[in-house]
């Protein structure tokens, strides 16, 4: 993974000891909350319902075992013992103090990390495939450019300022995880008919209030061209975008406003006086940020193990983990393991400091001392030999970090909702815990299959409930917790929006309401058929009749 | 003492700006009950009655907004000759109509870039088209509201001078243009982004 020069770790270091001087003058009312609020935003601090929320940047979800050792210490020592992986590859802090923050931005510091841009008005995490370099269907290893585009994106002073956050997500894959069109900007990468890296680039996605899935600016971009190109785009954004009204303030509202034509040849006006300009990144430099990203030093191995195979045969929650929670990878005798962080009854995404410790450990034992966070709220060991699985699987078990259930329905992505958000509307985490125990039955999971159930706990859509196969959002009615189910959502590359089934539920109702959404799946099912497929084939009507049926005879 | 930086120090500000007066005619506009903090680009700023009743005072060097400019070509000719006129716009008002207006923007000693409230990141962009696109090269400032926590920004943004809020110090504000030493991304003030400017090899 990426490894600072001293350029990168002065401009961290100078960071530390901005925030230190903003918060101490805040501290001593020299600057007004309104004043300090952008300053601490782009510094991932929220004021939250019980304390500040601290977001740290985990840069496209890379971590080395020594920065994650690193998370478990300060959440240990400037936290309650626990920390949050986000829908953003990003972990959150929930209980720091606002005057420690300096603090532990130096402790980060010291392990190449920070909390810049993580949230406020600007560009935030770029984000990508948690498979990067290993996927199978990979065609372009998207990091060094996602770590150029960090580079260029970090302090931007022509866009430090935004009408709203900004978003940008990079996909080097055939079959799209990185959900490249529900950012401000999505940026596929493909080679071209001439063999060479060309990118083609997605504008005005993003979830939300005003979930709208991108379209395509431009077909073809050479890679040279990523940072004047988006440069372009987020200048027109900068000048036009709404500041009027925060919940219009999105590229994707003046995306809409313009129509993408219009979109298009105002960005294209601006992009012929910058193209070729000194921003244009050269070879030299993707060159030197790739040398970051070289393969692994792999054993050859073969593509079968004697032990590995024997254990699948003899040990049913073994085959069972393996199935669910191990990925296929590039290499002969490597596949990638998923931790899920979504154990039965948890706030889906937590992770405690003894676990961040404990597959610290296991990164450095089995996986060349690298892991991944993914968006799914989860964390992969990137390169596991099969021979080492049987290992990992009885740690992972032992630390609760084995649960087989990754792509299932329990699998959930689910955002702090109401018990820490000041944003949220409802709770979400209770609403995932309950359930996960309603569907505790792990032969019944396995038999549902692959179904992604994302809650959000209000129109943010920090939990993405708008492309979960179900998705659940939180909405205020009259003062109390109402739920708005919607089917047919999806991420990839035939990413959709779902449809809203109905009038919203009380909280006691959800389990029972995804128990009858299953039902009708599991009638309706042909052999190969998702829940996904079936939604897309029967539409909506079946399902919300059955779901409903209830409540009318009542 | 002025709050006004320039070139890395405090110093004297020998311009004086003109406000036009408020008639008490003006809409405030409100949605969903809420104030509306920002104008939209191209929304104007002062009304025809308000530009009228502009007083211009009669010596010295004076900052106008563009259309009270606009409005006095004529008579102010001579002291625009002497180089005594500046002109400010606001930062939803368009470049080209300023652009419009002078044969060569370079007769002006000095635009200035009136900012309402610091969120407003539209200045940055001004800045840079100012220095980059419209090719300005003389004294480029920032006024309004204008705190040291935004000033890197500005000074990398093609700006030159600062008029800091009145009810900050400028003194202090001066150490922020120092925030960092190198930058990543080429910009107005240095070109290169830092693969180019340093050996990171």
């Amino acid at each position: 993974m990426y490894k600072y020069d001293a350029i990168d770790q002065q401009i961290v270091d100078e960071r530390v000891k901005q925030y230190r001087d903003q918060t101490r003058r805040y501290l001593a009312g020299q600057l007004s909350d309104d004043e300090f609020r952008p300053l601490r935003l782009q510094n991932g601090l929220y004021i939250q319902r019980h304390a500040p929320m601290l977001r740290i940047a985990v840069p496209y979800g890379m971590l080395s075992s020594k920065q994650l050792r690193k998370l478990g210490d300060i959440a240990k020592r400037y936290d309650r013992g626990y920390g949050h992986f986000s829908t953003r590859q990003n972990l959150q802090l929930n209980w720091p103090k606002l005057e420690d923050v300096p603090e532990i931005l130096a402790e980060l510091a010291t392990v190449q990390m920070h909390a810049i841009q993580t949230s406020g008005n600007c560009i935030r995490n770029i984000t990508t495939d948690q498979f990067a370099s290993i996927a199978p269907d990979e065609v372009i290893d998207p990091r060094a450019m996602a770590e150029v585009m960090r580079q260029w994106s970090t302090f931007h002073p022509e866009f430090a300022l935004l009408p709203r956050k900004f978003k940008i997500a990079v996909s080097g894959t055939k079959q799209d995880r990185a959900i490249v069109q529900a950012h401000d900007i999505g940026l596929e990468f493909y080679r071209d008919s001439n063999n060479q890296v060309a990118i083609k680039v997605w504008v005005g996605g993003g979830l939300g209030r005003t979930p709208i899935l991108g379209t395509v600016i431009r077909d073809h971009l050479e890679w040279q061209h990523a940072l004047t190109y988006c440069e372009a785009i987020i200048r027109v954004y900068n000048m036009h975008g709404r500041r009027d009204n925060a919940y219009k303030a999105r590229i994707k509202i003046l995306v809409k406003a313009l129509g993408i034509e219009e979109f298009k040849q105002q960005v294209e006006a601006e992009w012929v006086h910058i193209k070729d300009g000194p921003n244009t990144i050269t070879e030299a430099e993707l060159h030197r940020v790739a040398q970051h990203f070289e393969p692994m030093p792999y054993e050859t191995l073969p593509a079968h193990d004697a032990g590995f195979d024997s254990a699948i045969a003899s040990n049913p929650a073994f085959s069972s983990w393996v199935k669910r929670c191990t990925h296929a990878h590039k290499q002969s005798g490597y596949r990638a393991v998923t931790l899920s962080l979504k154990p039965h009854g948890k706030p889906p995404g937590d992770i405690s400091s003894e676990q961040m410790q404990m597959v610290a450990d296991l990164a450095d034992a089995y996986s060349f001392g690298e892991l991944r966070a993914s968006h799914e709220q989860n964390l992969i060991l990137a390169d596991v030999k099969l021979s080492d699985l049987f290992a990992i699987w009885e740690k992972a078990r032992a630390a609760g970090l084995a649960t087989p259930n990754i792509g299932l329905l329990t699998d959930m992505i689910c955002c702090p909702g109401g018990d820490f958000c000041s944003l949220a509307n409802a709770k979400s985490i209770p609403i995932a815990e309950a359930i996960q125990m309603q569907f505790d039955n792990l032969d019944y999971l396995h038999d549902i299959g692959d179904l992604e159930l994302n809650i959000s706990g209000c129109m943010n859509a920090c939990g993405h409930h708008h492309v979960g196969h179900i998705g659940i959002l939180g909405v205020d009615k009259d003062g109390s917790e109402w739920y708005q189910v919607t089917i047919g959502g999806k991420q990839g590359n035939d990413a959709s929006i779902g449809t809203v089934i109905g009038p919203s539920f009380s909280a006691e109702e959800m389990p029972g309401v995804v128990q009858r959404l299953i039902e009708v799946y599991l009638k309706e099912r042909t052999d190969e058929e998702r829940f996904i497929d079936t939604v897309r084939r029967l539409g909506i009507a079946p399902f919300k009749a059955h779901v409903y049926a209830e409540k009318e005879a009542a | 003492m002025s709050n006004l930086i320039k070139d890395n120090a405090l110093v004297a500000d020998e311009w004086t700006r003109v406000i036009p007066p408020s008639l008490g005619d003006e809409v405030v506009k409100k949605q969903a009950g809420k104030v509306v903090l920002f104008k939209l680009t191209g929304e104007p700023t002062y009304s025809p009655a308000q530009i009228a009743a502009t007083q211009i005072p009669a010596t010295g060097k004076v900052l106008l907004p563009l259309t009270v400019w606009q409005a006095n070509v004529e008579q102010l000719a001579s002291r625009m000759a002497a180089g005594e006129i500046g002109i400010l716009i606001a930062t939803h008002e368009p470049l080209d109509s300023l652009a419009a207006t002078f044969a060569d923007i370079n007769e002006l000693p000095l635009i200035a870039v009136f900012v309402e409230r610091f969120p407003d990141g539209r200045i940055f962009t001004i800045g840079n088209l100012l220095r980059t696109r419209y090719g300005f090269k003389n004294e480029l400032r920032a006024v309004g509201d204008v705190l040291r926590d935004q000033l890197f920004f500005l000074k990398r943004s093609g700006f030159s001078s600062y008029l800091i809020r009145a009810d900050r110090s400028a003194e202090d504000a001066l150490a922020s243009l120092k925030d960092f030493s190198q930058p990543y991304q080429g910009a107005v003030d240095d070109a290169l982004p830092v693969w180019r400017r340093v050996d990171r090899a």
